[in-house]
């Protein structure tokens, strides 16, 4: 096992690569440069020279890169323009709220997902199957803010059930209370997508030979679709759900900005209008590196779920 | 003898194309305790289906069984609920499967898969039903079954998966046996310590086995009777001996003709021209008539079963019209 980890980390070093290459790339495709970007196009040239050589700027550009590379990969992102905070600081500050998001938000997807794809495999082209692909459908096409806004709508401003604006707090009722909303908008999205993959790698399973094999064997229904059937199904819903996992931050941090929460949605925006590059720079590299971990954590999932995956 | 397995009348349809079509129609079969039936005929007879559905396993969309009775022990499995279904599943009537090497469940050690069924039917203990896989696995033959409880179906190879399957199969000492190609995976050395298994365990348990191969040499071996299939229908039934030696059918003729023989040498043999039609383009007329040297218009009409007469008894029956004719004639 640990040395299929290891390997696994290794096979990572290359996507890793490509990934600073381009961020790179990106961040010096800024129109003029990264100096006038932060500065204005009104600032002196003084102002502007002193700042690109403070960046490295007037370094030729493999030289640039090759400090990027070193600065990347040692876990040295530098330091906020615009709070004068280190770049990882403000990133492990807000870190937290992303994540309990979209880990709420797995978390209620599976609940709700696995069971009605499994229902909507087993009554295949009956009415739990058309409630089921009539309700993933609905909530895969409305964009999450959209929903996120509805919900707002609803919940908030007409029901008054939960607050409009999250208000950082430590009491963990009040705590549940703001995350509740968004993660109940992100987890209806992930509802509807773990419900279809569940639904149709349910469906392939209970069309192996396999499951025939085991009703041969006189395995009574129940058992039949949870040992025999549901195991088999949920190693694609685990891989699928893993791919996603960079599409659902992104999806976080848009609802975050409809819900007013602070979490990365909030630092990403603020660094935008601040043109605050090292920052935005760092949380393109973090929030790369963080899909790259979670690929390799699917993996070993994968390889705890599947014994066919073989360690060495 | 009295049957232990009466099937009669058994027709199962599959539907294709939004219209139900007769894969097996009119299907007697009946077996008795310690006897082995052997089911032959070339592929796309329907024998496959014909075991499938006497033990309903049959695909839960798009199949069905049209008619027929499948008496076991004289209780009709077509009307049992499929709770009531399962008690008889792998503990009654168990069966091997043609294809073992998608047959056990990747996600389960080999152990845990031959234990389930002695769990469900015997009420055993995780632990004892453990230990009773290793002397399966041992008994049919697989070597370290001690390791290989432990393992899984990907860790075995094809020959090995296939005993698995049967060590799953005998688990709960079913009293019917049904055998789909059980040795298709093995090498002949293998095969033959299989078969004279599968004839021990009959003979030990009085376990009746319809044993479903294309392998005429395979029947000659173990097989007390002998049903031919043809296009989903029952075309010949005999005992052994007399199959072998006085066919009755033009078809039973000709799959003998086939047949490779230690006696004869391999390019005299003469393959069947054609193949078994579609269940959705089946002639009218006799199935067989588009393939049969002996082919008359009478042939147009579709023949029923009808008894041969001969030495050795009355339960040698052929579908074949001009057969038929003859024995009015004598
Ligand atoms: N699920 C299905 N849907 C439609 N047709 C089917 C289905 N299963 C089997 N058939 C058809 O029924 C006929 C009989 O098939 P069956 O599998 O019983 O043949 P077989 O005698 O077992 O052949 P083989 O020697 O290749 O195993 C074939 O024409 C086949 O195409
Ligand atoms: S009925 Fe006619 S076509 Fe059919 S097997 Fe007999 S002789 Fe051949
Ligand atoms: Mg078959």
């Amino acid at each position: 096992m640990t040395r299929y980890i290891i390997r696994r980390l290794l096979a990572a070093i290359p996507t890793l690569l490509a990934m600073l290459t381009m961020v790179f790339v990106l961040v010096r495709l800024v129109p003029g440069d990264a100096a006038m970007a932060m500065l204005g196009d009104q600032a002196s040239e003084a102002s502007l020279s002193a700042l690109r050589a403070r960046l490295g700027l007037d370094q030729p550009i493999g030289v640039q890169y090759l400090a990027f590379l070193r600065d990347m990969l040692g876990g040295n992102f530098g330091v906020s323009m615009s709070s004068g905070r280190p770049v990882l600081e403000e990133v492990a500050r807000v870190l937290p709220y992303t994540l309990e998001l979209t880990a709420a938000s797995i978390i209620i997807g599976a609940i709700f997902g696995l069971p009605l794809g499994m229902v909507a495999a087993l009554y295949r082209n009956a009415w739990p199957d058309y409630v089921s692909r009539i309700l993933s459908l609905t909530g895969l096409s409305f964009p999450g803010f959209v929903s996120g806004i509805l919900m707002l709508l609803a919940f908030a401003v007409y029901l008054r059930w939960f607050p409009v604006m999250s208000i950082a707090s430590d009491n963990i009722v009040d705590h549940l209370r703001n995350l509740a909303l968004p993660a109940l908008n992100l987890g209806l999205i992930m509802t509807a997508y773990i419900t279809r993959v569940t639904r149709s790698s349910m469906l392939n399973v209970l069309g192996e030979d396999y499951i025939r094999t085991a009703r041969a064997k006189g395995v009574p229904p129940r058992r039949l679709i949870m040992r025999h059937g549901l195991r088999n199904a949920l190693i694609p819903v685990v891989t699928v759900v893993g791919l996603y996992f960079g599409t659902l931050i992104g999806n976080s941090v848009l609802v975050e900005l409809v819900f007013t929460r602070p979490g990365l949605g909030k630092l990403i925006l603020g660094a935008l209008q601040a043109r605050d590059y090292t920052l935005l720079q760092g949380l393109m590299v973090i929030f790369a590196s963080f899909v790259i971990l979670v690929n390799i954590l699917t993996d070993l999932i994968y390889a705890v779920v599947d014994p066919r995956v073989s360690y060495s | 003898m009295t049957a232990l397995l009466d099937i009669r009348g058994l027709t199962t349809e599959f539907r294709v194309n939004g219209r139900w079509h007769a894969a097996i129609q009119d299907v007697d079969l009946s077996l008795a305790a310690n006897e082995t039936l052997a089911v032959v005929g070339e592929s796309g007879s329907g024998k496959s289906v014909t075991a499938l559905s006497t033990l309903r396993l049959l695909p839960q969309a798009g199949a069905r069984i049209g008619r027929g009775e499948i008496l076991f022990e004289g209780r009709d499995l077509a009307k049992l609920s499929e709770r009531q279904m399962a008690k008889v599943r792998g503990n009654d009537i168990a069966m091997i499967f043609q294809e073992p090497m998608t047959s056990l469940n990747p996600t389960m050690t080999v152990g845990d898969q031959i234990a389930e069924v002695l769990m469900i039917h015997r009420g055993m203990s995780h632990g004892a039903a453990l230990n009773e896989a290793r002397d399966l696995l041992d008994e049919v033959r697989v070597p370290d079954p001690a390791r290989r409880v432990t393992e899984y179906p990907h860790q075995f190879s094809g020959g090995m998966r296939q005993r698995a399957m049967i060590a799953i199969a005998l688990a709960c000492r079913p009293k019917v046996l049904l055998a789909d190609e059980p040795t298709t995976a093995l090498d002949v050395t293998v095969q033959h310590q299989v078969l004279t298994l599968l004839d021990d365990l009959k003979r030990e348990r009085g376990m009746g086995v319809i044993f479903i191969t294309h392998n005429l040499g395979v029947v000659a071996q173990i097989a007390d009777r002998v049903a031919v299939m043809y296009a989903g229908e029952i075309v010949e039934t005999a005992d052994c001996t007399r199959l072998f030696a006085n066919p009755a059918h033009p078809y039973t003729e000709a799959l003998l003709r086939a047949m490779p023989r230690v006696d004869r040498r391999a390019d005299t043999l003469e393959p069947i021209p054609g193949s078994v039609p579609s269940i959705t383009g089946r002639p009218a007329g006799c199935y067989f008539a588009p393939r049969c040297g002996y082919a008359r218009p009478e042939c147009g009409h579709h023949p029923v079963l009808g008894p041969i007469s001969g030495a050795g008894g009355s339960d040698h029956q052929a579908r074949c019209i001009l057969r038929a004719k003859a024995e009015e004639a004598a």
